[in-house]
């Protein structure tokens, strides 16, 4: 169904250590998306801001960014579900104006993981998983994707290089997206002899912090008319979640709510797996990528390293994935990630994505998880 | 109260499951068992969401247990640099119960293989503290 679209997209560069506040940073996103759609403040309904609030110094931010950008007295809202915050944004917005609450809607999404010292980062790094039963053991994000890395290995017989490609893919795209924090290549053996993070993942296999955010317009058909060149549809929303503790999860060999996420996106869209001409998945680990092949359809269980090895995820290839470099070379501020993987095949739709463009896509995929595999939400877009 | 002793570094002090610290004071990993419905629980619960009951008896982890995966980390957060490298890992036991915990430095890294039996050890720090580890059987 052709009733919501998103209208307007912005982002930041995103870089290590931004020289400003969360307000002004948000100010970037939000004044590209802005002059994209064509809008001012005072034609915004509503607003709804993302972000981790860990990171944050500021309490209750939306109310500080609302202020920022001119969007008093309208309503307000702060979404979070960590890494995936800012697609459950979209999602929120989707229903606000489906619902004729609201009929243009805006998403900003924001990190300044500088916000806050090394130490304290480091702290708060340990309490990310179920803290009475699994944080009292020194547990970290790598390790758990290490964990499902591993449990993939022994099951498919994956390997390390297999990962290693998919960072090699990561890094040929970087190169070419001037917003990534890390606009450089790497090579095959670079990625092979770096220093263990948490075995087997090694350091190229996970993606960079950085600070950033971003920014969607979303509005409802009539709306449409009156704003946008290119609307870009929102077909398909589907979210999951899983128990955050391994002890509760069925498998470690893929993502559940991402499984869940994509089956409720794809029948709401009333499309398949083969229908996707370009997606973005949440990479924040090699090995994250290669699960998300699988838990989407694109390659069967156990299959996913057969799409890397052969290329089918370059622009050239079956399924381009992550052709904007993903996290692992974008970097990943966390509360904007969403919705910087949104504006990606946003532009990539209406045939503005430059260098990184595929050709002619008609139908693009969305796939954003929060924390390990806690929350997924997988979006379908589509151009007019 | 009791709960603050459990693990390497502690994040919560009060909770109703606390007596899981006493079983481990007495060399036993258990978890719950709904009276209401039979549900089996671990990580211990003291309400259970399928038939919503609280009436719930502490129950012992049995049988082999056999490692589903693992990873060593190299890095730590705040509190365990002092431990690193170390290996967390997830056990399956009896009645399909995943136990997530360390592996016993014991085991050297060249021996851990995926599907390995293990059995659980109840291990005393420092401190007063108290956690548990897997060892082979
Ligand atoms: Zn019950």
């Amino acid at each position: 169904m052709k009733d919501v679209a998103i209208v307007g997209v912005g982002q930041t560069a995103f870089v290590r250590g931004y020289e400003g506040s969360i307000r002004e940073l948000a100010f970037d996103a939000f004044k590209e998306a802005m002059l994209d759609a064509g809008l001012t403040s005072k034609e915004i309904d509503a607003s709804i801001i993302c972000s981790a609030p860990e990171y944050d110094k500021q309490r209750t931010p939306a109310g500080t960014i609302a202020e920022y950008l001119g969007l008093n007295p309208k309503p307000t809202f702060y979404i979070e579900t960590v890494c995936s915050s800012s697609s459950s944004g979209l999602r929120v917005a989707y229903s606000l104006i489906k619902s004729g609450l609201h009929r243009i809607v805006l998403v900003l999404g924001f990190q300044k993981m500088s916000e806050i010292s090394s130490a304290d980062s480091q702290e708060r790094m340990g309490r990310g998983s179920d803290v009475m039963w699994e944080a009292p053991f020194g547990t970290m994000m790598p390790a758990y994707y290490a964990m499902h890395a591993r449990a993939h290995f022994q099951r498919y017989g994956t390997s390390s290089e297999d990962l290693a490609l998919i960072r090699v893919k990561a890094g040929t795209y970087g190169m070419i997206n001037k917003k990534a924090v890390y606009q450089k290549g790497v090579t095959l053996e670079q990625i092979m002899t770096a220093d263990v993070v948490s075995s087997p993942l090694k350091r190229f296999d996970c993606c960079a912090n950085a600070d950033g955010a971003s920014c969607m317009i979303v509005a409802d058909k009539e709306m449409v008319k009156s704003i946008s060149k290119k609307p870009v549809w929102i077909l398909g929303l589907g979210a999951g979640t899983a128990p955050i503790t391994m002890s509760g999860r069925e498998s470690l060999t893929g993502l559940n709510c991402a499984r869940v996420a994509a089956k409720e996106a794809y029948r709401m869209a009333g499309v398949t797996p083969q229908d996707i001409d370009v997606a973005e998945v949440h990479d924040c680990f090699t090995i994250a990528e290669l699960m998300a092949y699988e838990d989407l359809g694109f390659a069967e269980p156990g299959e996913g390293k057969a799409l890397i090895r052969g290329k089918e995820t370059y622009i050239e290839g079956k399924i381009p994935i992550n052709v904007d470099g993903g996290l692992l070379s974008k970097g990943h501020p966390i509360g904007a990630t969403g919705g910087s993987q949104i504006r990606t095949i946003v532009l990539q739709l209406r045939g503005e994505a430059d260098q990184m463009q595929v050709k002619n896509p008609e139908i693009g995929l969305v796939h954003n998880i929060g924390g390990v595999g806690v929350y997924g939400n997988v979006t379908v877009l589509g151009r007019d | 109260m009791g709960f603050e002793r459990f693990g390497i570094v502690s994040f919560a002090s009060q909770t109703k499951a606390a007596p899981f610290v006493d079983y481990l004071d007495k060399g036993v990993l258990a978890g719950t068992k709904c009276k209401g419905c039979g549900a089996f629980y671990f990580p211990p619960r003291t309400d259970c969401h399928h038939c919503l009951s609280s009436n719930m008896e502490w129950s012992e982890i049995t049988g082999k247990g056999k490692l589903i995966s693992y990873s060593t980390l190299i890095y730590a957060p705040t509190g365990f640099e002092a431990d690193l490298p170390y290996t967390i890992a997830l056990v399956e036991f009896e009645n399909k119960m995943k136990v997530f915990g360390r592996l016993s430095k014991e085991i050297k890294e060249g021996e851990i293989t995926i599907g390995m039996e293990l059995k659980y050890v109840v291990t005393k720090l420092a401190n007063d503290r108290i956690t548990y580890e897997f060892k082979k059987t």
